[in-house]
C-alpha cells in the first residue's frame, strides 16, 4: 500500500488565511490543490512536506472571466472547467487543444491549472501553452501582489519563482484581435505525458505575421519557449515555407534528452514537426478569425 | 484529526490520520468495499467515486479534503431498492467480467448520463478513457452505458405517456 509519510494538515478558508498558514508553516509546507501530482510524489517519498495547506475550499480562486481585454483564470480552476469554458476556447483554441490531452477526464475533474503550473514538471502541457500565448502569472504574498511573465515563471525542472510564503492566484492572457492558436502533442498512449509537444499562437495582418508565440514541452526548451523561431516569424509572410523554417529553428534550439519515452533525436524531430503543425493550424484559425 | 464526511446521504464522523486516503477511509473505516483499490497511482480508475458532484480517483484524494463534503459510491447508486439504469445496463449487456473496474466505470457513466443523456459511443469511450478494464471488456461496457441511456429515455417516455393517460382520465371525469 502506498501511503504518504506523516504530515500536519491545515485547511485554508481564504487566500489571506492560506498566506498566513504558509508564513507560519515555513519552507517545508506545500500547498495542496488537486493533489494529482503532489500526492503521488508523497506516496513515493519524492516529496515529504511537513505541512499540507489544503486550498480546495477556496472558491474565490476558481473562475474564468473576460475582463479588461484579458482572459483571467483563477489558479484553482479545474482542468475540466477550462475545457468546458466556451469563451476560453473561442479566444485561445490552444487551451482547449492542450486540455483535451492533459491526463484523462477524471483526473481533469480534480487537477488544477495553478497546480500544474506550480508543479513545473518539464513535460507539462499547459506551461508550453501559456508560454505560447504570452500569459502573465499573478502571485500573491502577505505584503502584496506581483505579476510575472510566463517565461520568467519557471526557473528549472519542478522549480518556479513562487516563494514558499506566496501563492499563485491567477493566470492572465491578453486578448488581441487577429490571433489564432493551436497545440499538438505526441504521446505513447492516451493520457500520458508527451514524448514531445508544441503550442503556437500567431497574429496576422492579412498574410503577414505581426507576432508569434511558440511553446515547447518535454524537449528541454528553456522557459518552455522557442524565441529564435518566434523572432524569425515576426514580420514574415505566413507561407508554408516560412512556417517550416520556423519548425527547423525551434528543433535546432531545444535540448531533448533520451529517456523511456524516446531517443533525443526523435524528440528533436517531433519538436520541429509539431511546431510546424501547430503553426499551420494557428494560422488557419487566425484567418478564420479575420474572416 | 476529526472529520465528518457525508457518504451516500449519511454522515460519518471519524478520527483519522491526515495522510489517510479517501479510498481507504471508505473501505477500511466505513466498510464500504464496493469502491475498489487498484493501481494506487491515479491511472486505473477502479477507485472512482463522486466528491460532491464530480467523479474523482479516490486513491489520490485525502480523506481530510473530503471533510464537510459529500461522497457518492457504488453503494449509493440504487434508489429505493431499484438498481440504477447503469447497473441494469451492466447486468443486461454483460458489462462486467471480473468486476474489479465495474464500480468506477458505473460512477463515471452515471455522471456522463446526468450531463449527456444520449451520448455517442465515441463520447462514452472518451468519458471512460481514464479507466482500465483488465479483462478488456470495453465493447460491452460501452453497450451497457448505451443500454442505460436508451432505457432511461424509454422509461421517461412511458412516464410521460402515463401522465397523459391520467390527464385524459381526469378530463373524462370532469366531463362526466
Amino acid at each position: 500500500m502506498q501511503v504518504p509519510a506523516y504530515f500536519a494538515y491545515e485547511r485554508a478558508t481564504s487566500v489571506g488565511h492560506a498566506l498566513a498558514l504558509l508564513a507560519r508553516s515555513g519552507p517545508e509546507a506545500r500547498v495542496l490543490a488537486g493533489g494529482h501530482s503532489l500526492i503521488p510524489m508523497m506516496k513515493l517519498r519524492l516529496a515529504q512536506p511537513e505541512t499540507l495547506i489544503d486550498i480546495n475550499d477556496l472558491a474565490e480562486l476558481s473562475y474564468i472571466r473576460l475582463a479588461s481585454g484579458e482572459l483571467r483564470i483563477g489558479a484553482l480552476t479545474r482542468h475540466a472547467d477550462l475545457l468546458d469554458c466556451a469563451a476560453a476556447g473561442q479566444h485561445f483554441a490552444i487551451l482547449h487543444d492542450a486540455e483535451r490531452v492533459v491526463a484523462d477526464p477524471v483526473v481533469r475533474n480534480r487537477g488544477t491549472i495553478g497546480g500544474s503550473l506550480c508543479q513545473a514538471d518539464p513535460s507539462e502541457d499547459l506551461s508550453a501553452a501559456f508560454a505560447a500565448v504570452g500569459a502573465v502569472m499573478v502571485i500573491q504574498g502577505r505584503y502584496g501582489t506581483r505579476t510575472v511573465a510566463a517565461r520568467e515563471f519557471h526557473i528549472g525542472p519542478y522549480e518556479t519563482v513562487v516563494e514558499p510564503d506566496e501563492l499563485l492566484t491567477e493566470i492572465r492572457v491578453a486578448v488581441r484581435p487577429g490571433g489564432g492558436s493551436a497545440y499538438e502533442k505526441v504521446e505513447r498512449r492516451v493520457g500520458d505525458w508527451p514524448v514531445a509537444a508544441a503550442g503556437a499562437a500567431v497574429w496576422l495582418h492579412e498574410d503577414t505575421i505581426t507576432a508569434a508565440g511558440i511553446g515547447l514541452t518535454a524537449v528541454g526548451a528553456e522557459h518552455f519557449a522557442a524565441p529564435e523561431a518566434e523572432e524569425f516569424l515576426r514580420g514574415a509572410a505566413a507561407t508554408d515555407e516560412n512556417l517550416a523554417r520556423a519548425g527547423q529553428i525551434a528543433a535546432a534550439h531545444c535540448s531533448p534528452t533520451s529517456d523511456q519515452r524516446g531517443p533525443a533525436d526523435y524528440k528533436r524531430h517531433l519538436a520541429g514537426e509539431l511546431t510546424v503543425r501547430a503553426l499551420r493550424r494557428a494560422a488557419r484559425r487566425a484567418h478564420a478569425e479575420e474572416a | 484529526m476529526q472529520i465528518t464526511v457525508e457518504v451516500n446521504g449519511a454522515e460519518y464522523p471519524r478520527e483519522v490520520e491526515p495522510r489517510l486516503l479517501l479510498i481507504h477511509f471508505l473501505r477500511d473505516e466505513l466498510g464500504l468495499t464496493g469502491s475498489h483499490w487498484g493501481c494506487d497511482t491515479s491511472n486505473c480508475g477502479a477507485c472512482v467515486v463522486w466528491l460532491d458532484e464530480t467523479p474523482v480517483k479516490s486513491c489520490t484524494v485525502l480523506a481530510a479534503t473530503a471533510d464537510g463534503h459529500r461522497v457518492r459510491t457504488v453503494e449509493g447508486l440504487e434508489r429505493d431498492g431499484e438498481l440504477d439504469p447503469i447497473q441494469q445496463g451492466f447486468a443486461e449487456c454483460h458489462g462486467l467480467q471480473c468486476g474489479f473496474c465495474t464500480p468506477g466505470m458505473m460512477l463515471t457513466s452515471r455522471w456522463l448520463l446526468d450531463h449527456h443523456p444520449d451520448p455517442s459511443t465515441a463520447e462514452i469511450r472518451e468519458a471512460l478513457s481514464g479507466q482500465i478494464c483488465r479483462c478488456t471488456g470495453y465493447e460491452n461496457i460501452v453497450r451497457s452505458v448505451r443500454w442505460a441511456a436508451e432505457h432511461a429515455a424509454a422509461a421517461e417516455a412511458v412516464e410521460a405517456a402515463d401522465d397523459g393517460a391520467f390527464t385524459d382520465q381526469a378530463a373524462e371525469e370532469v366531463t362526466a
